[in-house]
Protein backbone atom coordinates (compact mmCIF):
# COMPACT_ATOMS: atom_id res chain seq x y z
CA UNK A 1 0.00 0.00 0.00
CA UNK A 2 1.11 3.67 -0.74
CA UNK A 3 2.41 5.71 1.93
CA UNK A 4 1.33 9.08 2.96
CA UNK A 5 4.49 10.93 2.77
CA UNK A 6 5.85 13.76 4.57
CA UNK A 7 7.61 16.44 2.31
CA UNK A 8 9.41 19.08 3.94
CA UNK A 9 9.68 22.48 1.05
CA UNK A 10 12.98 24.45 0.78
CA UNK A 11 11.80 28.02 -0.50
CA UNK A 12 15.18 29.41 -2.20
CA UNK A 13 16.31 33.26 -2.32
CA UNK A 14 19.21 33.85 -3.41
CA UNK A 15 20.98 30.69 -2.97
CA UNK A 16 19.58 30.38 0.70
CA UNK A 17 16.21 28.79 2.40
CA UNK A 18 13.78 31.71 3.18
CA UNK A 19 10.35 31.69 4.66
CA UNK A 20 7.96 33.99 5.39
CA UNK A 21 4.24 34.19 6.13
CA UNK A 22 1.49 34.29 2.91
CA UNK A 23 5.19 34.56 0.80
CA UNK A 24 6.07 37.87 1.93
CA UNK A 25 8.22 39.23 4.88
CA UNK A 26 11.07 36.57 3.88
CA UNK A 27 13.48 35.80 6.63
CA UNK A 28 17.07 33.42 6.48
CA UNK A 29 15.93 29.89 7.03
CA UNK A 30 19.78 28.10 6.60
CA UNK A 31 21.82 26.44 3.67
CA UNK A 32 19.89 24.64 1.24
CA UNK A 33 22.23 21.62 0.69
CA UNK A 34 22.89 21.05 4.76
CA UNK A 35 18.65 21.63 5.39
CA UNK A 36 17.95 18.77 2.29
CA UNK A 37 20.64 16.34 4.25
CA UNK A 38 18.95 16.67 7.54
CA UNK A 39 15.59 16.27 6.65
CA UNK A 40 16.05 13.30 4.47
CA UNK A 41 18.38 11.85 7.40
CA UNK A 42 15.01 12.48 9.64
CA UNK A 43 13.19 10.71 7.03
CA UNK A 44 11.39 13.04 4.67
CA UNK A 45 9.79 11.14 1.85
CA UNK A 46 11.01 14.06 -1.15
CA UNK A 47 12.22 17.18 -1.16
CA UNK A 48 10.76 20.32 -2.61
CA UNK A 49 12.89 23.19 -3.83
CA UNK A 50 10.91 26.35 -4.94
CA UNK A 51 12.88 29.00 -6.72
CA UNK A 52 10.16 31.48 -4.70
CA UNK A 53 12.05 35.14 -6.26
CA UNK A 54 12.80 33.54 -9.92
CA UNK A 55 9.33 34.62 -11.35
CA UNK A 56 9.03 38.01 -9.75
CA UNK A 57 12.23 38.60 -10.70
CA UNK A 58 11.76 37.30 -14.28
CA UNK A 59 14.65 34.99 -14.46
CA UNK A 60 15.19 31.07 -14.87
CA UNK A 61 15.69 28.82 -11.59
CA UNK A 62 19.33 28.73 -9.74
CA UNK A 63 20.59 25.59 -11.46
CA UNK A 64 23.66 25.40 -8.73
CA UNK A 65 21.60 24.99 -6.09
CA UNK A 66 19.45 22.47 -7.79
CA UNK A 67 22.61 20.22 -8.83
CA UNK A 68 24.00 20.35 -4.57
CA UNK A 69 21.24 19.17 -3.61
CA UNK A 70 20.68 16.27 -5.67
CA UNK A 71 24.30 15.36 -5.35
CA UNK A 72 23.31 14.72 -1.09
CA UNK A 73 20.11 13.47 -2.04
CA UNK A 74 19.10 9.96 -2.43
CA UNK A 75 15.40 10.76 -2.71
CA UNK A 76 13.03 12.51 -5.08
CA UNK A 77 13.36 15.91 -5.63
CA UNK A 78 10.71 18.23 -7.29
CA UNK A 79 11.61 21.55 -8.21
CA UNK A 80 9.72 24.88 -9.60
CA UNK A 81 10.19 28.38 -9.82
CA UNK A 82 10.65 29.92 -12.73
CA UNK A 83 9.49 26.97 -14.94
CA UNK A 84 8.16 28.75 -18.68
CA UNK A 85 9.23 26.72 -21.42
CA UNK A 86 9.91 23.01 -22.25
CA UNK A 87 13.79 23.69 -22.17
CA UNK A 88 13.62 25.18 -18.74
CA UNK A 89 12.19 21.71 -17.48
CA UNK A 90 14.95 20.36 -19.45
CA UNK A 91 17.54 22.05 -17.55
CA UNK A 92 16.06 21.68 -13.72
CA UNK A 93 16.10 17.45 -15.11
CA UNK A 94 19.69 17.67 -16.49
CA UNK A 95 20.86 19.26 -13.06
CA UNK A 96 18.79 16.60 -10.86
CA UNK A 97 15.28 17.32 -10.17
CA UNK A 98 12.71 14.16 -10.74
CA UNK A 99 9.92 16.18 -10.92
CA UNK A 100 9.00 20.22 -12.08
CA UNK A 101 6.23 21.75 -10.73
CA UNK A 102 5.01 25.15 -12.34
CA UNK A 103 2.48 27.68 -11.65
CA UNK A 104 2.69 31.26 -13.12
CA UNK A 105 3.77 30.25 -16.12
CA UNK A 106 0.85 27.71 -16.90
CA UNK A 107 -1.73 30.21 -15.76
CA UNK A 108 -0.61 32.28 -18.58
CA UNK A 109 0.01 29.44 -21.06
CA UNK A 110 -2.02 26.44 -20.33
CA UNK A 111 -0.91 24.73 -22.71
CA UNK A 112 2.82 24.69 -21.03
CA UNK A 113 0.87 21.80 -19.26
CA UNK A 114 0.90 19.91 -21.65
CA UNK A 115 4.15 19.96 -23.73
CA UNK A 116 5.44 18.88 -20.31
CA UNK A 117 3.58 16.34 -19.72
CA UNK A 118 4.09 15.13 -23.06
CA UNK A 119 8.06 15.07 -23.26
CA UNK A 120 8.77 14.07 -19.25
CA UNK A 121 5.18 12.26 -18.59
CA UNK A 122 2.66 12.93 -16.35
CA UNK A 123 4.39 11.51 -13.55
CA UNK A 124 6.92 14.30 -13.69
CA UNK A 125 4.67 17.37 -14.12
CA UNK A 126 3.93 19.15 -11.46
CA UNK A 127 1.05 21.98 -11.21
CA UNK A 128 1.68 24.23 -8.15
CA UNK A 129 -1.71 26.42 -7.08
CA UNK A 130 -1.68 29.09 -4.71
CA UNK A 131 -4.94 29.32 -3.45
CA UNK A 132 -7.08 32.27 -1.68
CA UNK A 133 -10.22 31.79 -0.05
CA UNK A 134 -12.74 34.50 -1.34
CA UNK A 135 -16.27 35.05 -0.61
CA UNK A 136 -17.54 31.31 -2.60
CA UNK A 137 -14.25 28.92 -2.61
CA UNK A 138 -10.98 29.68 -3.93
CA UNK A 139 -9.16 31.84 -6.73
CA UNK A 140 -5.70 30.96 -8.07
CA UNK A 141 -2.94 33.99 -7.00
CA UNK A 142 0.37 33.85 -9.04
CA UNK A 143 3.62 35.48 -8.55
CA UNK A 144 3.99 34.86 -5.31
CA UNK A 145 0.63 35.74 -4.16
CA UNK A 146 0.64 39.54 -5.65
CA UNK A 147 -1.71 38.62 -8.39
CA UNK A 148 -5.52 37.35 -8.23
CA UNK A 149 -6.44 35.72 -11.25
CA UNK A 150 -9.83 35.20 -11.03
CA UNK A 151 -9.97 31.56 -11.68
CA UNK A 152 -11.66 29.02 -9.45
CA UNK A 153 -9.16 27.23 -7.86
CA UNK A 154 -11.01 23.26 -8.41
CA UNK A 155 -12.04 24.03 -12.09
CA UNK A 156 -8.24 24.99 -12.87
CA UNK A 157 -7.03 21.66 -11.04
CA UNK A 158 -9.67 19.86 -12.95
CA UNK A 159 -8.92 21.61 -16.44
CA UNK A 160 -5.03 21.07 -15.30
CA UNK A 161 -5.45 17.49 -15.13
CA UNK A 162 -6.85 16.88 -18.58
CA UNK A 163 -3.98 18.47 -19.56
CA UNK A 164 -1.76 16.25 -18.61
CA UNK A 165 -0.68 17.00 -14.75
CA UNK A 166 0.46 14.12 -12.34
CA UNK A 167 0.02 15.72 -9.20
CA UNK A 168 -1.12 19.15 -7.80
CA UNK A 169 0.93 20.76 -5.11
CA UNK A 170 -2.06 22.99 -3.42
CA UNK A 171 -0.98 25.61 -0.73
CA UNK A 172 -3.53 28.03 0.92
CA UNK A 173 -2.52 31.13 0.58
CA UNK A 174 -4.28 32.10 3.80
CA UNK A 175 -2.38 29.49 6.02
CA UNK A 176 1.16 29.77 4.38
CA UNK A 177 3.80 30.59 7.33
CA UNK A 178 1.03 30.67 10.31
CA UNK A 179 0.76 27.05 11.49
CA UNK A 180 -2.82 27.47 11.85
CA UNK A 181 -3.28 24.13 9.98
CA UNK A 182 -3.81 23.21 6.66
CA UNK A 183 -6.74 24.50 5.01
CA UNK A 184 -8.88 21.20 4.75
CA UNK A 185 -11.78 22.56 3.25
CA UNK A 186 -9.87 23.56 -0.16
CA UNK A 187 -8.10 19.89 0.40
CA UNK A 188 -11.21 18.06 0.11
CA UNK A 189 -12.55 19.88 -2.49
CA UNK A 190 -9.63 19.56 -4.57
CA UNK A 191 -8.86 15.85 -3.57
CA UNK A 192 -12.37 14.60 -4.20
CA UNK A 193 -12.19 16.49 -7.89
CA UNK A 194 -9.10 15.15 -9.48
CA UNK A 195 -7.63 11.99 -9.27
CA UNK A 196 -4.43 12.24 -9.34
CA UNK A 197 -2.51 13.12 -5.71
CA UNK A 198 -2.99 15.96 -3.82
CA UNK A 199 -0.31 17.61 -1.73
CA UNK A 200 -1.11 19.68 0.81
CA UNK A 201 0.29 22.85 1.87
CA UNK A 202 0.38 26.01 4.30
CA UNK A 203 -0.24 26.21 7.94
CA UNK A 204 1.02 23.10 9.38
CA UNK A 205 2.42 23.19 12.94
CA UNK A 206 1.77 19.79 14.50
CA UNK A 207 1.29 16.24 14.01
CA UNK A 208 -2.36 16.70 14.11
CA UNK A 209 -2.64 18.98 11.57
CA UNK A 210 -0.60 16.33 9.26
CA UNK A 211 -3.22 13.62 10.42
CA UNK A 212 -6.31 16.17 9.59
CA UNK A 213 -4.77 17.03 5.92
CA UNK A 214 -4.23 13.06 5.20
CA UNK A 215 -8.13 12.63 6.58
CA UNK A 216 -9.26 15.42 4.16
CA UNK A 217 -7.59 13.02 0.87
CA UNK A 218 -3.89 14.38 0.38
CA UNK A 219 -1.46 12.14 -0.33
CA UNK A 220 1.40 14.11 0.47
CA UNK A 221 2.17 16.74 2.95
CA UNK A 222 4.20 19.93 2.61
CA UNK A 223 6.07 21.28 5.49
CA UNK A 224 8.33 24.02 5.88
CA UNK A 225 8.77 26.68 8.63
CA UNK A 226 8.32 24.31 11.64
CA UNK A 227 11.22 22.25 10.15
CA UNK A 228 13.04 25.33 9.47
CA UNK A 229 12.26 26.84 13.15
CA UNK A 230 13.66 23.26 14.66
CA UNK A 231 9.74 23.37 16.16
CA UNK A 232 9.64 19.61 15.44
CA UNK A 233 11.55 17.25 12.59
CA UNK A 234 10.01 15.17 10.57
CA UNK A 235 10.63 12.33 12.21
CA UNK A 236 7.94 13.01 15.18
CA UNK A 237 5.35 14.06 12.51
CA UNK A 238 5.73 10.49 11.05
CA UNK A 239 5.19 9.35 15.02
CA UNK A 240 2.04 11.29 14.88
CA UNK A 241 1.04 9.72 11.64
CA UNK A 242 1.64 6.55 12.76
CA UNK A 243 -0.13 7.00 16.29
CA UNK A 244 -3.13 7.63 14.14
CA UNK A 245 -3.35 4.52 11.98
CA UNK A 246 -1.90 6.05 8.75
CA UNK A 247 0.98 4.36 6.75
CA UNK A 248 4.09 6.17 6.01
CA UNK A 249 7.60 4.67 5.05
CA UNK A 250 8.94 4.40 8.66
CA UNK B 1 37.46 3.78 -15.27
CA UNK B 2 33.55 2.97 -16.56
CA UNK B 3 31.73 0.46 -14.31
CA UNK B 4 28.25 2.03 -15.56
CA UNK B 5 27.09 2.77 -19.25
CA UNK B 6 23.78 5.08 -19.06
CA UNK B 7 21.83 4.73 -22.21
CA UNK B 8 20.15 8.10 -22.05
CA UNK B 9 16.16 7.59 -23.54
CA UNK B 10 15.73 10.89 -24.01
CA UNK B 11 14.20 12.19 -21.43
CA UNK B 12 15.12 10.55 -18.09
CA UNK B 13 16.41 11.76 -14.51
CA UNK B 14 20.19 11.23 -15.52
CA UNK B 15 21.53 13.77 -13.10
CA UNK B 16 19.72 11.21 -10.15
CA UNK B 17 20.68 8.17 -11.80
CA UNK B 18 24.32 9.39 -12.33
CA UNK B 19 24.70 10.82 -8.34
CA UNK B 20 23.29 7.63 -7.02
CA UNK B 21 26.50 5.87 -9.03
CA UNK B 22 28.55 8.34 -7.85
CA UNK B 23 27.87 8.36 -4.48
CA UNK B 24 28.47 4.75 -4.50
CA UNK B 25 31.75 5.67 -6.16
CA UNK B 26 31.45 3.98 -9.91
CA UNK B 27 32.40 5.52 -13.07
CA UNK B 28 29.51 6.53 -14.95
CA UNK B 29 30.00 7.09 -18.73
CA UNK B 30 26.54 7.98 -21.78
CA UNK B 31 26.04 5.92 -24.20
CA UNK B 32 24.23 6.45 -27.61
CA UNK B 33 25.48 3.96 -30.12
CA UNK B 34 24.82 0.31 -30.33
CA UNK B 35 28.74 -0.59 -30.84
CA UNK B 36 29.05 1.54 -27.06
CA UNK B 37 25.90 -0.77 -25.58
CA UNK B 38 27.23 -3.51 -26.85
CA UNK B 39 31.11 -2.90 -25.56
CA UNK B 40 29.86 -1.88 -21.96
CA UNK B 41 30.37 -4.01 -18.81
CA UNK B 42 27.35 -3.35 -17.37
CA UNK B 43 24.10 -0.99 -19.05
CA UNK B 44 21.57 0.87 -17.45
CA UNK B 45 18.04 2.04 -19.30
CA UNK B 46 16.89 5.09 -16.80
CA UNK B 47 13.02 5.52 -16.60
CA UNK B 48 11.11 8.43 -16.78
CA UNK B 49 9.15 9.51 -20.30
CA UNK B 50 6.50 7.90 -21.91
CA UNK B 51 6.92 4.07 -23.36
CA UNK B 52 6.66 5.66 -27.16
CA UNK B 53 8.96 8.37 -26.55
CA UNK B 54 11.59 6.50 -24.96
CA UNK B 55 11.59 3.78 -27.63
CA UNK B 56 11.47 6.04 -30.61
CA UNK B 57 15.04 7.51 -29.08
CA UNK B 58 16.31 4.04 -28.52
CA UNK B 59 14.82 2.82 -32.40
CA UNK B 60 16.21 6.07 -33.96
CA UNK B 61 19.74 5.17 -32.61
CA UNK B 62 19.83 1.74 -33.10
CA UNK B 63 20.64 0.93 -29.23
CA UNK B 64 17.17 -0.77 -28.86
CA UNK B 65 18.44 -3.90 -30.57
CA UNK B 66 21.93 -4.11 -29.02
CA UNK B 67 20.06 -3.69 -25.56
CA UNK B 68 17.65 -6.55 -26.70
CA UNK B 69 20.72 -8.54 -27.56
CA UNK B 70 22.10 -7.74 -24.28
CA UNK B 71 19.31 -8.87 -21.99
CA UNK B 72 18.77 -12.54 -24.25
CA UNK B 73 22.56 -13.18 -23.55
CA UNK B 74 21.95 -12.43 -19.82
CA UNK B 75 24.63 -9.62 -19.87
CA UNK B 76 24.55 -7.28 -17.01
CA UNK B 77 21.90 -5.14 -17.47
CA UNK B 78 19.77 -2.39 -15.14
CA UNK B 79 16.42 -1.21 -16.49
CA UNK B 80 14.45 1.09 -14.15
CA UNK B 81 11.01 2.02 -14.65
CA UNK B 82 10.32 2.73 -18.29
CA UNK B 83 13.26 1.07 -19.14
CA UNK B 84 11.50 -1.66 -17.60
CA UNK B 85 8.64 -1.69 -19.67
CA UNK B 86 10.41 -1.14 -22.52
CA UNK B 87 11.39 -5.10 -22.55
CA UNK B 88 7.92 -6.02 -23.00
CA UNK B 89 6.06 -6.75 -25.77
CA UNK B 90 4.05 -3.17 -26.00
CA UNK B 91 2.22 -1.03 -23.57
CA UNK B 92 -1.10 -0.23 -23.44
CA UNK B 93 0.58 4.12 -22.84
CA UNK B 94 1.55 3.99 -26.59
CA UNK B 95 -1.06 1.82 -28.79
CA UNK B 96 0.93 0.03 -32.02
CA UNK B 97 4.53 0.57 -30.95
CA UNK B 98 6.21 -2.52 -29.98
CA UNK B 99 9.03 -2.87 -27.72
CA UNK B 100 11.67 -5.10 -27.36
CA UNK B 101 9.85 -8.26 -26.31
CA UNK B 102 12.32 -10.14 -24.05
CA UNK B 103 9.89 -10.42 -21.59
CA UNK B 104 6.66 -11.77 -22.76
CA UNK B 105 4.31 -9.51 -21.46
CA UNK B 106 1.79 -6.48 -22.27
CA UNK B 107 2.30 -3.47 -19.81
CA UNK B 108 -1.07 -2.03 -18.82
CA UNK B 109 -2.66 0.88 -16.46
CA UNK B 110 -3.14 0.09 -13.03
CA UNK B 111 -7.19 -0.34 -12.55
CA UNK B 112 -9.79 2.16 -11.13
CA UNK B 113 -10.02 3.08 -7.62
CA UNK B 114 -6.07 4.35 -6.77
CA UNK B 115 -4.74 7.41 -7.26
CA UNK B 116 -2.63 8.05 -10.61
CA UNK B 117 -0.05 8.09 -11.71
CA UNK B 118 1.23 6.08 -8.42
CA UNK B 119 3.88 8.94 -6.97
CA UNK B 120 5.02 8.06 -3.41
CA UNK B 121 6.91 5.04 -1.56
CA UNK B 122 5.73 1.23 -1.26
CA UNK B 123 6.16 -2.03 0.68
CA UNK B 124 7.88 -4.46 -2.09
CA UNK B 125 7.88 -7.77 -1.09
CA UNK B 126 10.95 -9.68 -2.82
CA UNK B 127 11.25 -13.48 -4.41
CA UNK B 128 12.98 -15.72 -2.14
CA UNK B 129 15.48 -16.59 -4.41
CA UNK B 130 16.56 -12.58 -4.73
CA UNK B 131 19.96 -11.67 -5.39
CA UNK B 132 19.34 -8.05 -5.14
CA UNK B 133 16.09 -7.08 -3.24
CA UNK B 134 15.29 -6.86 0.23
CA UNK B 135 11.87 -6.28 1.93
CA UNK B 136 12.07 -2.40 1.94
CA UNK B 137 10.27 0.42 0.85
CA UNK B 138 10.88 1.79 -2.81
CA UNK B 139 9.58 4.98 -4.62
CA UNK B 140 7.50 4.41 -7.60
CA UNK B 141 6.08 7.00 -10.24
CA UNK B 142 4.38 5.36 -12.94
CA UNK B 143 0.61 4.42 -14.16
CA UNK B 144 1.66 1.57 -15.79
CA UNK B 145 2.65 -2.19 -15.24
CA UNK B 146 3.22 -5.72 -15.49
CA UNK B 147 0.94 -8.12 -13.33
CA UNK B 148 2.34 -11.37 -14.62
CA UNK B 149 6.19 -13.08 -14.37
CA UNK B 150 6.99 -14.11 -17.50
CA UNK B 151 8.55 -17.46 -17.80
CA UNK B 152 11.95 -17.40 -16.51
CA UNK B 153 12.20 -14.58 -14.21
CA UNK B 154 12.06 -14.16 -10.69
CA UNK B 155 9.62 -11.49 -9.50
CA UNK B 156 9.66 -8.98 -6.40
CA UNK B 157 5.58 -7.63 -5.94
CA UNK B 158 4.26 -4.36 -4.36
CA UNK B 159 0.22 -3.82 -4.13
CA UNK B 160 -1.45 -0.44 -5.40
CA UNK B 161 -5.16 -1.28 -5.98
CA UNK B 162 -3.86 -5.03 -6.34
CA UNK B 163 -0.59 -6.89 -6.85
CA UNK B 164 2.22 -5.81 -9.40
CA UNK B 165 5.88 -6.84 -10.19
CA UNK B 166 7.75 -4.52 -8.50
CA UNK B 167 11.30 -6.16 -9.97
CA UNK B 168 11.81 -9.04 -12.03
CA UNK B 169 15.60 -10.52 -11.97
CA UNK B 170 17.44 -13.23 -14.06
CA UNK B 171 21.26 -13.44 -13.74
CA UNK B 172 23.12 -10.28 -13.90
CA UNK B 173 19.62 -9.02 -15.44
CA UNK B 174 17.45 -6.75 -12.99
CA UNK B 175 14.30 -4.65 -14.23
CA UNK B 176 12.68 -2.19 -11.18
CA UNK B 177 9.89 -0.62 -11.64
CA UNK B 178 10.28 1.61 -8.79
CA UNK B 179 13.52 4.13 -9.21
CA UNK B 180 16.36 3.23 -6.71
CA UNK B 181 18.19 5.52 -7.45
CA UNK B 182 15.34 7.52 -5.42
CA UNK B 183 14.24 4.75 -3.62
CA UNK B 184 17.05 6.31 -0.22
CA UNK B 185 19.60 3.65 1.33
CA UNK B 186 17.23 0.84 0.36
CA UNK B 187 17.78 1.57 -3.41
CA UNK B 188 21.60 2.23 -2.88
CA UNK B 189 22.04 -1.07 -1.07
CA UNK B 190 20.35 -2.80 -3.99
CA UNK B 191 22.62 -0.97 -6.67
CA UNK B 192 25.32 -2.18 -4.88
CA UNK B 193 24.61 -5.33 -4.70
CA UNK B 194 23.85 -5.20 -8.66
CA UNK B 195 27.61 -3.38 -9.08
CA UNK B 196 29.40 -6.45 -6.93
CA UNK B 197 27.27 -8.89 -8.50
CA UNK B 198 28.47 -7.73 -11.88
CA UNK B 199 32.11 -7.59 -11.32
CA UNK B 200 33.86 -9.09 -14.28
CA UNK B 201 30.59 -10.71 -15.63
CA UNK B 202 30.18 -8.50 -18.38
Amino acid sequence: MLATRVVPCLDIDDGRVVKGIRFQGLRDAGDPVESARLYQDQGADEIVLLDVSATPQGRAHNLEVVSSVRRVLSIPLTVGGGVREVEDAGRLLDSGADKIGVNTAAVRRPELIAELSRRFGAQCTVLAVDAASRDEGWEVVIRSGTERTGLDVVEWCRKAVAQGVGEILLTSWDRDGTGDGYDLGLIEAVASAVTVPVVASGGARSPEHLVAAAGAGASAMLVASILHDGVTTVAELKNGLIRAGIVVRP
Amino acid sequence: MTDVTIVPTGTANLASVRAAFDRLGAGVTLADTPEAVEAAPRVVVPGVGSFGAAMDTLVGNGTAGAIERRVASDRPTLAVCVGMQLLANCSEESDGIAGLGVLDQRVRRFGEGVRLPQLGWNQVTPSDSSRFLTRGWAYFANSYRIEKVPDGWSASFADHGGSFVAALERGAILACQFHPELSGAWGGEILARWLSATEGVG
